[in-house]
């Protein structure tokens, strides 16, 4: 089973590199971009009785860090 | 006094953190791999040096913070034994969550080495007592994930509990409220972006950082 994960810094948290990128684009003359922000994606393939509980495990072990991240997960199948 | 100097896959400040220990201390600490899965018994004191553990990967501190060697100094720094994580293992100590907040890349995306100013905000802790409160000390940085973070009540909680030990003159990396450094609630574990052991000995041009080993190790020597 394929699945997903979308990790993405929580609202609130300054994101230096979106910022970055996002200044770059005006720079390339990409008006009308209000915000960018930076995130991960971690691809997995996992054995089919993978629960919804073990993959949650697996990112708030180590996959994301929730002081600044959030994670969703999704089953690509 | 028994002090471990932890070494992960990219630690690079290992051996200069082993050097500051044994000049201040006398004693040269042990040399501990991260993939041992039980720390010597009775330490004294554990340090987690500086470096690119694990090359960053996933974000700075994150792997190091599962290996085998942490559940160890997660049960040691429980029971109160002093914990010095220096800019990697001040990142790992908060991917731990023996510290709050996280560690994020630099505000202005470039890498920092230089010597920065920091203000010394609470000298009563086991690692700071040498240093004046308010004190003004001069101390290397070398990091391009610096940026601290953690949410306003945290922040405050930090502030009103003296758990900022350390905090920038200037701000040079987007720190939250300029902070350098932080202690946990029972004070027995610091960890700081700036690197004490790199400001030791006359040969460094600067000595700033001795009292930070001198408080923490003549306090444990004496017990």
């Amino acid at each position: 089973m394929k699945v997903r994960i979308h990790v993405s810094l929580k609202q609130g948290v300054l994101d230096p590199q979106g910022r970055a990128v996002h200044h770059s684009l005006g720079g390339l003359g990409f008006t009308g971009v209000d915000d960018v922000r930076i995130g991960r994606t971690v691809e997995m393939d996992v054995a089919d009785d993978t629960t919804e509980t073990q993959l949650t495990n697996m990112c708030e072990k180590l996959l994301a860090n929730t002081v600044i991240e959030n994670y969703r997960i999704e089953m690509v199948g | 006094m028994k002090s471990a100097v932890i070494t992960f896959p990219g630690s690079n400040c290992d051996r200069d953190m082993a050097v500051a220990i044994e000049l201040v201390s006398g004693n040269a600490p042990l040399r501990v791999w991260h993939g041992d899965s039980t720390l010597p018994d009775g330490l004294d004191f554990i340090a987690l040096p500086g470096g690119f553990s694990y090359g960053d990967y996933l974000r700075s501190g994150a792997m190091a913070a599962n290996s085998p060697i942490m559940r160890g100094i997660v049960a040691a720094a429980e029971r109160g034994v002093p914990v010095l994580g220096v800019c990697n293992g001040f990142q790992v100590l908060t991917e731990a969550r023996l510290l709050p907040g996280a560690l994020m890349r630099n505000a202005q995306q470039t890498f920092i080495c230089r010597t920065a100013a920091l203000k010394v905000e609470n000298a009563d802790s086991l690692f700071t007592s040498y240093y004046q409160q308010g004190q003004s000390i001069d101390i290397p940085v070398a990091h391009h994930d610096g940026n601290y973070f953690a949410d306003d009540a945290t922040l405050d909680r930090l502030e009103g509990d003296g758990r900022v030990a350390f905090r920038y003159a200037d701000a040079i990396n987007g720190s939250q409220r300029a902070i350098a450094g932080v202690l946990n609630a029972a004070g027995n574990v610091l960890g700081m972006m700036p690197h004490p052991e790199r400001a030791v000995e006359d040969a460094h041009g600067n000595t700033d950082g001795r009292a930070l080993f001198e408080g923490v190790l003549n306090a444990l020597a004496l017990t």
